[in-house]
Parts: C-alpha cells; structure tokens; sequence
C-alpha cells in the first residue's frame, strides 16, 4: 500500500489549476490580493491553448467607432448566443472588458494601433462595430505572454508540467488536489483553501478539432466528480472554417479574421453562397448584394454587413450543405477567398501567420490562390456552473473561469469573446476566491483515502499486465463523436452514441499503458481519457435533452429554435449510479437588461437621445 | 500503400541513451510530428515529445531534424529528398529529459531576472497613444513563440556553455523590446552589459538564421543593445539627454514622441 507521507506536498492558500489567460489572470488576482498562490498546468508555461488564438479580443472601447459602447456589446453577445447567456456576466463581460485591455497595456502589451496611435480595433463576426483589439492575427500570443512577463514577477509559484488528477475534499469544501509531475511521474499534494480550475475545453474528443492534446476537458470532469455541475454543454462550437488540406493538418483554424478583413466563401460554381443563407432574425443588420457588402467594407457606415460574418453556427451549417449538395471544394470544403480581395502585402501584413501557415503546412499563398476550408470542433460554450459574479460553483472553494466555465456565451459565443472572457472572469475568480478565504474559519484537511484511490487509478494503468492502446481508444470515441455527436444531430443517432460510448467507457476501464511512468504520453493520453469520455458523454446527454435547435446545438428531428427553449438551461450532474439531466429553470432577466437587448441599435447608440 | 521512410529517432534518458530506427508509412502534407506521433500511438507509447498547436504557433516541438535545429510540426516529409534515413534528435544545448524532450527550465529563469515594462503616466484623456510606426520594431521581436531554438544554437550556450554569463539571444530581444519601448521607463542598460552579457555575443547571426518566425534578432535587437551600451558608457551626457527628452530629440529610433 502506497504511504501518503512520503508523496511530495505544497501548500498554497490558492492553488490555479492551468496557466491559459484565464487562470493566468486568476493567479495575478490572487497574489495582489496577498493570497500565497500557485499555479499548475499540464505544458510549460505560455504553451496554453490561448497562444494559439488569432483574431482578437472582443472590447468596446469605441477606438475606431465611437459610437460603440458596452451595452452594444452586450446587446451583441446576447443575441449571438441566442438569449441563452447568464444575463448578469453578458453584462459584466461587456462592462469590465475594456479596463482589461487597458490593464494589459500597462503589463507590456503591445497592440496593434490606429492612425491617431490608439489601440486598433478590427471587425468580427456577430460583432456590430470594429471591436477585436489584436495584434497582426497573433493576438493570444500576446495575451498569454503579456501576463506570463508580469506575473512571474508577482510572486506566484509556477509549477509547470504537471498534470492535476483530482480534486480533494473536506466534507462539502474543497481541500486540495492531487496531481503528478509529467517529468518523472511522481506525485504531488497541493493543499489549497480554494482551486480554482481553468483547464479549457474538450474538443479533442472529436476527430477534426482545432485543439492540442491539452484540451480533455480534466477541469470539467474534476468538478462534476467533486459534485459540481456542468452547463449548457450542448452547445459545441463548430468554428467554419478549419483547414481541410492536406490530411494532417484537417481541422487547424484558420482564423476568422480572414473573413473580417474581407474574405469571402464561394462554392465551387464560384458563387458566393452565404447571401443565400441569411437567417430572418439578421436580414435587417446584414447586406442582400455583393455590392452593398463591399461598400461596408469599405467604411460606408449606411451599408450593412457581409452575410460571411453572420455568427459561426450559421457559417458553419451553411458550409456543411453546400459541400453536402456536392458544391464543395475538391477536398470535402468549401473556399475561402482573400487573394482576390486584398493586396498581397497587405494579406501578410494583416494575416501573417495565416500566409505562413498554408506557406509551410498546404503549400499554399493565400496572397494567389483560395483556401479551402471546412468546420472544425473548436470551442465549448457549456462547462462548469459558476456564480456569475464570483464564478464560485455549487462546490465551497472550488472556482471555475475561462473556456472550462460556462454561462457567458450561451449557445454561441462570438469571436474575440473568448479572450476578453479569460481576464474579465479570471480577475473575478480571484477576487471571488480572495472573499471566500477571508471568511474561511479553518484550514480545510485532506483526507489519506482519497489520495489513495486517486493515486491507484493512475498507477494502475501502468501496472496492469496487458490491455487497450490508449491511442486507439481516442481514436475511436473521435470518430464516434464526430460520426453520431456532430454539427448536425438526430435522436437516433444520438442513442447510439451513447451506446457507443458505454463500450469505449468499458475500454477506457482496462486501459493499459506501457513504459514507466516518467514522461510518458501514453500514460498521460490514457489518463485523460477518462476525462475526455465524461465530457463526450455530457454532450451526447445534454444534446438529446435540448429538443429543439438553438446556436451551435442543432437538430435535425427539431428544426429552429423554439419558445420552450429558452425557459432553460441543460444541467449535469454527477448522481448515484451514472449522470443526472435536468432542465434548470431560467430566472427572468433584469428588466433594464431585457429592454437592452431587444432595443435597437440607434437606441443604445444614443442618436436619438433616448 | 503510402510509400515508407526510415526514422533514427533518439531514445533515452539523461545521458544515456542512444537511436532507434524505425520505419514508418508517410502520407502527403504529413510533417515530422506527424511521424513521432504515428511512431507513439503503433509502436512506441511511451515516446516522449513535445507538442500543443501543430501550426508553429507555440514552440513546444522543436528538436534538431537531420542535424538542423527545426519546428517539428512546421517540417513537411516533402522536404526531404532520396530516402536516407532521417535522424531526429532532442536539442543539444539543453539536457535531455527524455528522449526528444530536453530541460528549457533556464530560459525560464532567465525570463524572470528581467525587470517587466513600467510605463510612463496615460494621457489626460486616459488612453496611451503610440505610433504604429514606432512599434513596428517591438512587435517584431513579440512574434517570438518560445521555442528555443536561437538558444539551441547559440555556440555562447551551445559550445562554450556559458550560460551564467549571457541570457541568450531569445532574452537579448526580450530585453531589446522592453527597451525600445515608447512607453518604458526602466533603465536597463548597465543590466544589460554587467548581468546579461551584451558583450559575450559575437555577431555570428546564427540565431537570426534557425528562428521560425524570421526575426531578425542580431541585426535589429543585439546590435542596437550593443549600440546602446557603448554610447551609455561613452557618453554619459547624451544619455541623460535621451532620458529626459526622449529618444527623438538625439538620434532617431522612430518613436513617436
Ligand atoms: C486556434 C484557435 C484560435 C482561437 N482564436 C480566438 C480568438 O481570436 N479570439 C478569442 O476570443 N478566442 C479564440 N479562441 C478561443 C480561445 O483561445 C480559448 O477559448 C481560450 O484561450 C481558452 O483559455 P483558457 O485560459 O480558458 O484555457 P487555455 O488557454 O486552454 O489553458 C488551459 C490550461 O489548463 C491547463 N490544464 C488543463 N488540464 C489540466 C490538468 N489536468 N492539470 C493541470 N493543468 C491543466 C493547460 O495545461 C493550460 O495551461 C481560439 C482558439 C483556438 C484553438
Ligand atoms: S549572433 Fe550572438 S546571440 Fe546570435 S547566435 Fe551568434 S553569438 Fe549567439
Ligand atoms: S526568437 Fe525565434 S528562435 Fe528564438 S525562441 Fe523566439 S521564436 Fe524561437
Ligand atoms: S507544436 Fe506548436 S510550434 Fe510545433
């Protein structure tokens, strides 16, 4: 039996579990609070998904427009995530964003400029007014290493490739966790008053996704374990445009700044499809020709939008048919034009890593040729339940922000309000963790047990004589949840998902994997995977619950969005023998936020004064 | 069938250790993660690598790939012509934790001896107004994805080791950029001669040459720091003068006030 005093213990009063902008913003929160904190993440540090994000961060700082403000915002974020948002963080995302990008300035990043030298803002989809603060399309980048250079400076402890198991507690309250160091496998106690998780999504359980290996959703199934609740995670984002050629590299983004800086779709009769696809509730925002389109392109404030930047489940179905109804591209996509729409140098300027990208990886120039493109699982709206304004879940101590959380996108998020949700919530779990300590009256306490079981369900994969290939387990929950769980979903095939899934369940039980336990990626693949199944089947439970279609959820059997569906949100939880589903009643909004989101635009732009 | 290629991949742990080869099928657009990872998931599970966006946006792949310090994951199989073997090996300026996997925890350390930006007051109105022409240079040097690889072939780290006495190239930009900040406000020159070791590199622009995002690291971050330490210490004068009435009113650096 294994001794619990020899295994390596640190305590922290907060211990951030991922070091992605959210938890990031987390752990500087908590250290300028004067909270001793650490911070854990399965990669080396500034690795995190958001180094990979492109576009921007969604602000409404009015720099290019001033008659953009934050209730135009919220107004938008509203109706991109199909009224379903929590109302209260909608408001708080748009209201704090912008002293978020201020407070990055002054943290040493370096965004892109207007002529008058303010910082750039640039269009996206679903977004009324150019509001993506970026650089270049490398903006993650500089968020993640903008608070990676200050905050090692602030005094928090960076514990780096080190992957989290499990959450420990003390009766109700969360106590700590158990994780072990990638390098050599050994295992570590953090012991915490409070953890807060910012572990990202899980896409990897589908087969064409735009994430790393990181992204198994152990945050999500680590809270559901410990008693907390997943919401709203029928809404998959499926982004529209991931690459489709060549092989290897199906399912990488290509950013959604290639549109907003003027891309367009084509099928392959060179027709420019999306003009047919404009949903009723957006015709009056969104241009009918091609010559309106550009005209707004071009700054002409009385023209409206190209249909390409309608929200991205709409993009994406309407990719999905075209190429069904044998319009697509010869590579099962659809193409993405810029070469013909900007000129060369100002393509590389603007789109520098997307030029690269295809360079390098498709033997590609976007500056001559169109890309081909196809959807891409890409991002989860759903996670764990939060309080909107402490992001505390139903667990005492345990905190939830960033993409691993739920409720400020409902079932759509619009591009660039992803970064800007990571600081505005992260600074909120921090202040939330800050307030819950301060009221703590005693030290929560581990308990030998649970490190025990925690411990030899990792150990035991690696002990047993033979079983499974974690790899080809993967693989196969992949294409189950990509063939069965995808953009466009039936009861049937819904049912036999799940049965699908029960049978890679009782793979994933005797998995087997070889070596030691030092830097092993197979151990590590095999460990996730028991996270990865409990968020696919999340999914596949939440999608048959929600019948009706509604954002980045659709259903072929229950077409258009329904009134029923928005008196509620989808609820998992973890019961006594297999996951509970139930539908969470919605409470009615604030009535000065109802009124803003339904008002119109010139209202809120303040032109008529009212 | 896809045609097949062999592999020496490198295979241990520490010091020990040694190539194994391996023959794997390679597929169109494939690039050399793809084969270690095909390696990982039919033959070899356990093979340690590194790797997050498979797009060169996150440096966490970088090994040396026929003696040549690359991204994996923005190397096409195409690349090679014949069909020698292709030997891949872990970098060499940093020790192997496992197989392709090396230490990089001092470039961390490195990162946190250096003092951050500490910007000058806002405008009145509360916004920082910059020219995009006067930070078109720090951008450059903040396309840096931290992979490593200027360090890995810096022969002051790689052949002469000394890395106690000089931060390497990737941090000689870190600090080039924090300096030639409109905003910054922190002196960091003296640091940069006595603690970081401007003086140790000799120009070789090997670094320029391996980096993935083509930043020009000697030509437009180590020889202005260099320029920089010389006037400092030459001519002290001109210094205080720079401080206090920036940069534009000496010799232009294009910022924009
Ligand atoms: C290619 C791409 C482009 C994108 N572009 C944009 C964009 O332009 N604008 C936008 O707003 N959004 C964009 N997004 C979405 C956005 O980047 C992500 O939603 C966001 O970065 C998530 O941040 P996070 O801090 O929540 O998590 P992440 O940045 O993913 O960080 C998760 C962290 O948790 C750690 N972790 C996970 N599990 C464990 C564990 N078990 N133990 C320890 N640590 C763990 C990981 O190591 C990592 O450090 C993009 C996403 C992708 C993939
Ligand atoms: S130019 Fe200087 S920093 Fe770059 S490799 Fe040569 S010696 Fe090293
Ligand atoms: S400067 Fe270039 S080579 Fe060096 S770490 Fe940065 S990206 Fe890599
Ligand atoms: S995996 Fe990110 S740069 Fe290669």
């Amino acid at each position: 039996m294994l001794n619990i005093s020899e295994i390596q213990t640190i305590k922290h009063d907060v211990i951030v579990i991922g070091a992605g902008g959210a938890g990031l913003r987390a752990a500087i929160e908590c250290s300028a609070q004067g909270l001793n904190t650490g911070i854990v993440c399965k990669s080396l540090l500034g690795k995190a998904h958001t180094v990979m994000a492109e576009g921007g961060l969604a602000a409404a700082m009015g720099n290019v427009n001033p008659h953009d403000n934050w209730k135009i915002h919220f107004r938008d974020t509203m109706r991109g995530g199909k009224f379903l948002n929590q109302w209260r963080m909608a408001e708080l995302h748009a209201k704090e964003a912008p002293a978020r990008v201020r407070e990055l300035e002054e943290w040493g990043a370096v965004f892109d400029r207007t002529k008058d030298g303010l910082i750039n803002q640039r269009n996206f989809g679903g977004h009324r007014y150019p509001r993506l603060v970026h650089v270049g399309d490398r903006t993650g980048l500089e968020l993640i290493r903008t608070l990676q250079d200050h905050g090692i400076h602030q005094g928090i402890e960076v514990h780096m490739e080190c992957t989290a198991l499990d959450l420990l507690k003390d009766g109700d309250r969360v106590a700590g966790v158990v994780a072990y160091w990638r390098e050599t496998g050994r295992f570590v106690i953090f012991q915490a008053k409070a953890v807060i998780l910012a572990t990202g999504g899980a896409c990897k359980a589908w087969s064409i996704n735009s994430n790393s290996w990181e992204y198994t959703g152990d945050g999500l199934a680590m809270a559901y374990r410990a008693g907390g609740e997943l919401m709203d995670v029928e809404f998959v984002q499926f982004h529209p445009t991931g690459m489709v050629w060549p092989p290897s590299v199906r399912g990488t983004l290509v950013t959604e700044a290639v549109r907003g800086d003027g891309g367009i779709l084509l099928n392959n009769k060179g027709k420019r499809f999306m003009f047919g696809y404009i949903p009723e509730k957006f015709a009056p925002e969104t241009a009918d020709t091609e010559e309106e389109a550009n005209r707004w392109l071009k700054g002409d404030t009385s023209a409206r939008r190209p249909p390409e930047l309608l929200t991205r489940d709409v993009v994406a179905r309407a990719i999905k048919k075209e190429v069904e109804e044998g319009r697509g591209s010869p590579h099962g996509g659809v193409f993405l034009d810029i070469a013909n729409r900007l000129p060369a140098d100002r393509i590389k300027k603007q789109l520098p890593s997307m030029y690269h990208q295809f360079k390098e990886l498709a033997g590609l120039d976007i500056t001559k040729e169109p890309m081909e493109v196809g959807p891409t699982a890409h991002y989860w709206m759903g996670g764990i339940r939060v309080d909107s304004d402490t992001q505390e879940t139903r667990v005492p101590g345990l905190f939830a922000c960033g993409e691993c959380a739920a409720g400020l996108h409902g079932a759509n998020r619009l591009g660039g309000n992803s970064l800007s949700d990571l600081v505005v919530f992260g600074r909120r779990a921090g202040l939330g963790a800050k307030a819950y300590i301060s009221k703590l009256s005693n030290t929560p306490k581990t308990d030998a047990g649970q490190i025990q079981s925690i411990v030899k369900g990792a150990t035991d994969i690696l002990n047993r004589e033979s079983g499974k290939n974690p790899y080809l387990i993967h693989e196969d929950l992949q294409n189950t949840m990509q063939k069965y769980v995808g953009i466009l979903r039936i009861e049937e095939e819904l049912q036999t998902g799940l049965v699908e899934l029960e049978r890679l369940k009782k793979d994933t039980a005797s998995v087997k994997a070889h070596g030691t336990s030092q830097f092993n990626p197979g151990w590590s693949e095999a460990i996730d995977l028991r996270n990865l199944l409990i968020c696919a089947e999340a999914v596949n439970r939440a999608a048959l619950e929600r019948q009706e279609s509604r954002g980045g959820h659709s259903r072929l059997d229950y077409p258009g969005e329904r009134d029923e569906g928005l008196t509620f949100n989808v609820i998992i939880s973890k019961g006594n023998d297999g996951m509970n589903v139930r539908k969470e009643p919605r409470k009615d909004p604030p009535k000065e936020l109802a009124s803003m989101a339904y008002a119109t635009l010139e209202a809120l732009e303040g032109r008529h004064g009212s | 069938m896809a045609p097949k290629r062999k592999f020496r991949v490198w295979r241990g742990q520490g010091t020990e250790g040694r190539f194994e080869e391996y023959e794997v099928a390679v597929d169109p657009g494939m690039v050399v993660l793809d084969v270690l990872h095909r390696i990982q998931a039919e033959r070899v599970n356990d093979l340690a690598v590194r790797w997050n966006c498979k797009a060169g946006k996150c440096g966490s792949c970088a090994m040396e790939i026929n003696g040549k310090p690359k991204l994996s994951c923005m190397t096409r199989m195409d690349t090679f012509k014949g069909n020698e073997p292709i030997t891949i090996q872990p970098m060499k300026t940093f020790d192997v934790i496992k197989d392709l996997v090396t230490d990089v925890r001092w470039n961390y350390e490195q990162n946190k001896r250096i003092p951050n930006l500490k910007p000058k007051p806002r405008d009145p109105d509360g916004h920082y107004r910059m020219a995009q022409k006067s930070i078109d240079r720090i951008q450059e040097f903040r396309k840096c994805i931290e992979c490593f690889l200027c360090q890995d072939v810096c022969h002051v780290l790689r052949d002469q080791d000394k890395k106690d006495k000089f931060v390497g190239p990737r941090f000689m930009h870190r600090l080039a950029n924090l300096e030639m900040h409109p905003l910054d406000t922190v002196d960091r020159i003296p640091a940069i001669r006595r603690d970081f070791g401007s003086g140790m590199c000799n120009i070789t622009k090997c670094c320029s040459e391996v980096c993935p995002e083509s930043i020009a690291i000697t030509d437009n971050a180590i020889i202005p720091l260099k320029e920089r330490v010389v006037s400092r210490y030459y001519d002290p004068v001109l210094w205080i003068l720079r401080k206090i009435f920036g940069p534009k009113k000496t010799k232009s650096c294009g910022c924009s006030k």
